[in-house]
């Protein structure tokens, strides 16, 4: 299935106690002088809260830069949809917060699976990230006196997530667009739209370029540059149906993956608890309904199997609100993945509700006894909106249907203290790197890690690596630029060929529902052996079935997809072979023959307290493992309990 | 919730590029489920047009939960179709009838060029905003949050403004391609935070120069982009940036 390579991954973290790290490695970091920057070029692909934040930061630097989204504009990344908020430990609720709680909290969220250097940087820089949107002009939720308000949210007994209404992804990526569009103003960044990115280009073992398609006219284009930073986002479309945006893919990074770059944790997905339950075959994707509606709305199947009574004629003590009972302590604000897992529990017993019996009740009655519809309404209004127009069920006055579905991926690209990949001169940040949010993100954690790695990260760990790079610059028509480009064209024109009888949406919802039934919420060893021939199965059906029409010198949506889908399709395998390998349960990756007798997760420090980073060897071909331990010298490693 | 089916008739703009002429085209599409969503609906055409062996209807889209701002559509010339505070990917196909016939149209304004069949070229709202949509603000330079504070209700005001998805539904309904409804909403956003503050006068300037560069049309207080609009900005917006358009005007030391 997988070779094991002998050698450690080094993370170069530095030395020294956990809260100096930082401090005294940006001081050995090598500097670019600020004359000398404009000469140094950077591509970023991506403009979410990640590349928007890291390409509007290093053109203010004075980096020549060049930005890629595949969007109609960048302000369309799927950072947009974030809706409840964004954590940092400010303390302005008085309520007992620090760096060291955001870090402990984060890494125990996380099940012992994350880097604590990684982690307490992030928990570091939070504060900063705050102020900086506060600066940009990001309308934070206020209380009446003008200060800044906080709401809690899962895995955490106090309040210090930051939002604006049930839309704070939009704002600070907003606020991320906004100076990145300032920087394309001064000339310092160059943006590229509807640019989807094919290829990566490596140069005497340094990536050093990349091949995109222009999606308007189909052109394929060559960009060079001194260094790459990858900020594409998750995987969780190889899912079919997720909370994630439809163009969202693991094209970016699977192709750096198939030049050299490692791929860490892949298994590590995360389902999130509160979503609105499938309906239909022709279901297109998913709606998240932000985990901040836990804050009011309490979770609940009826007691009673059979009861088919409209939920407000179930009276209290016949409703078994299974969160606050099995996690008394934390209550309804359990963390993703053990709320998603009960919830799991309790309708695989039969106790689901609504037509599919695949959903649980989420009611905001006693809010709206307690507070008034008035202040439920401002608080998630919004959110209320959006369900009535998908339910045609009004959540003021029956309990929302909620079930759990793929929100996010913890894993992604390898990448060092730096957030610098295997291959010299691929930076990865945000979700499509691995790094800090180990087998389970905590709520509004992603978009604090997004802008972390993009504000506070890079523009200072990327000087190092241009200070030291001597490589000259990389003419667009070198012999590897030229191989890339038509590695592309190929590929294009493979898929324009087959012209069999199954559309890529026909493949995808196949290869998306094989991932949910086997590699979704619960794992098993004989289940993910049977997958993945499947997978390879679907795959090979795929390159001689699939039917793109269209050709690929215009507009083609069909294309576009099909790339995409052919891609998840090697992945997929990836996700399955980590999955397999890993035999514990931590985090998101579930697997059911590593549970406790209450069926908690049971993990295996002993053996498999290591990041997974896998090196592609050739599709089909078995991958090699390499490992980077995991090195607790500040937080031990304990039972994971919100009990 | 009980699921009916229809059956429709689509009245759909195909345009092969951006300089190729474009024409409607009618499909029959049966047994429509009400639950879907509009976009599911055309996800529904479109396989049943590569399985004939036809071109699928280009059309944008990301989200599909009414954010993002990529999807667009006429609907029967409606922008984002009937439903008030709603994207076309949030409307559901229960808004209409068994044998409605539903025509489906890009947005058409100039400023706004058609790339094929439904989608648009909206790269003018990215270079309006590049001509001063921002706090000037660089990584880095910025004082504690809570150092300056923001009264809740005006905060209020500016999230309402703040909103806006730049989805481009206030210049497709109105009747003379204005852009004013956008435009306002950020200069509204930021003329009221205190962070905005001092580049209050350039600021809506330069939108507003840039605005017209771009070729949208001026503003005759019709109200059609505030109806239109899903994020509902309303159309007090505009009256703030005329206001703040004449203050700069006349007071600005430029």
């Amino acid at each position: 299935m997988f070779r094991v390579a002998s050698d450690t991954l080094d993370s170069r973290v530095p030395a020294g106690p956990l809260e100096q790290k930082w401090d005294k490695h940006r001081f050995n970091l090598k500097l670019v002088n600020p004359a000398n920057r404009r000469k140094y070029s950077v591509i970023v692909v991506g403009t979410g809260l990640a590349g928007g934040s890291a390409a509007a930061s290093l053109g203010e630097l004075g980096y020549s830069v060049k930005a890629f989204c595949f969007q109609d504009s960048p302000r369309r990344a799927h950072s947009i949809a974030a809706q409840g908020g964004i954590n940092a430990a400010k303390n302005y609720p008085n309520d007992g917060d620090s760096i060291w709680r955001l870090f402990y909290d984060t890494i125990k969220g996380g099940d012992y699976r994350a880097r604590e250097a990684n982690v307490y940087r992030l928990a570091q820089v939070a504060n900063n990230i705050i102020d900086q949107c506060v600066a940009q002009g990001v309308p934070f939720a206020r209380e009446y006196g003008g200060t800044l308000a906080n709401r809690s949210f899962g895995g955490a007994q106090l309040s210090r997530t930051f939002y604006c209404r049930g839309q704070t992804g939009q704002q600070l990526l907003l606020g991320a667009y906004q100076s990145l569009m300032r920087q394309v103003s001064t000339g310092r960044v160059k943006m590229f739209a509807r640019r989807e990115m094919l290829e990566l280009i490596v140069s005497n073992g340094a990536a050093r370029g990349i091949v995109v398609r222009n999606i308007e006219n189909g052109k394929l284009e060559v960009h060079t540059a001194d260094a790459v930073v990858l900020c594409t986002g998750g995987y969780g479309n190889v899912y079919y149906l997720s909370t994630n945006a439809k163009g969202c893919n693991v094209t970016a990074a699977w192709r750096c993956h198939r030049r050299g770059a490692f791929f860490a944790n892949p298994c590590y997905t995360q389902i999130h608890p509160t979503c609105i339950p499938v309906s239909g075959d022709y279901q297109s994707k998913l709606t998240l309904m932000s985990e901040s509606l836990r804050n009011d709305g309490r979770v609940w199947v009826p007691k009673n199997r059979a009861d088919q009574r409209p939920p407000g004629q179930i009276p209290d003590d016949e409703r078994d609100y299974y969160l606050e009972r099995r996690y008394p302590s934390f209550g309804n604000l359990a963390p993703r993945d053990i709320s998603s897992r009960a919830a799991k529990e309790r309708t695989d017993a039969g106790y689901g509700v609504g037509e599919s019996g695949l959903a649980v009740f989420l009611d905001f009655r006693d809010a709206i006894v307690r507070d008034g519809e008035d202040v439920v309404r401002k608080k998630y209004g919004n959110l209320f909106h959006m369900y009535e127009k998908i339910t045609a069920e009004n959540p003021y006055e029956v309990p929302m249907r909620i079930y759990p579905a793929v929100h996010y991926t913890m894993g992604g690209l390898w990448v060092d203290y730096n957030l610098m990949s295997n291959l010299p001169g691929l930076y990865v940040l945000g979700e499509a790197n691995f790094s800090d949010h180990g087998a389970n993100r905590l709520g509004a954690s992603a978009l604090m890690q997004g802008l972390s790695d993009g504000y506070f990260v890079i523009p200072y760990t990327i000087g190092d690596y241009l200070a030291a790079a001597k490589h000259g610059k990389l003419a667009e028509d070198a012999p590897e630029c030229r191989a890339a480009l038509q590695d592309a064209q190929n590929r294009i024109t493979k898929l324009l060929s087959v012209n069999g009888r199954r559309t890529v949406d026909s493949f995808h919802r196949e290869l998306g529902l094989l991932m949910w039934d086997y590699c979704g919420m619960a794992r098993t060893k004989a289940g993910l052996e049977a997958t993945i021939p499947r997978i390879r199965a679907l795959r090979d059906e795929f390159w001689n079935n699939v039917r793109v029409p269209g050709d690929a010198s215009t507009l083609n949506q069909s294309l576009e997809k099909a790339g995409r889908v052919a891609d998840f399709m090697e992945f997929a395998e990836l996700l399955a072979v980590d999955a397999l390998h890993r035999n514990e349960s931590c985090g998101g990756h579930f697997r059911e023959e590593y549970q406790t007798e209450d069926g908690e997760a049971a993990r295996d420090d002993e053996n498999y307290s290591y990041v997974a980073a896998w090196q592609f060897q050739g599709a089909g071909t078995e991958p090699v493992l390499h490992r980077e331990p995991l090195v607790f010298e500040n937080v031990k490693p304990s039972t994971r309990s919100y009990k | 919730m009980s699921s009916e089916t229809l059956n429709l008739t689509l009245r759909v703009w195909r345009q092969a590029g951006p300089d190729k002429p474009g024409n409607f085209c009618d499909y029959q599409l049966d047994g429509v489920s009400t639950h879907m969503s509009f976009l599911e609906m055309l996800d529904v055409l479109n396989e049943k047009l590569i399985a004939a062996g036809d071109e699928p209807v280009a059309f944008d889209h990301d989200c599909r939960e009414g954010i993002c701002g990529m999807c667009s559509l006429m609907i029967n010339g409606q922008a984002h179709g009937p439903d008030r505070g709603t994207t076309t990917c949030q409307l559901h196909m229960r808004r209409f009838s068994d044998g409605q016939t539903i025509t489906i149209e890009p947005w058409r304004a100039k400023p706004f060029p058609v790339v094929r069949d439904l989608v648009v070229n909206r790269s003018a709202f990215d270079r309006v905003i590049q001509s001063g949509g921002f706090v000037s603000v660089n990584t880095g330079n910025a004082p504690d949050g809570n150092s300056v504070p923001v009264p809740g209700n005006r905060q209020e005001v500016a999230m309402d403004a703040a909103a806006c998805i730049g989805c481009g539904a206030c210049v497709a309904a109105c009747k003379n391609a204005s852009a004013m409804l956008f435009v306002s909403a950020k200069v509204s956003q930021l003329s009221i935070l205190p962070q905005g503050q001092p580049e209050r006068s350039s600021r809506v300037l330069s939108m507003v120069a840039q605005m017209d560069k771009e070729g949208f049309g001026a503003c005759t207080n019709t109200s059609e982009c505030e109806a239109a609009c899903p994020a509902e900005v309303s159309v007090s917006h505009i009256a703030r940036l005329n206001r703040e358009y004449m203050k700069a005007l006349v007071f600005a030391d430029r």
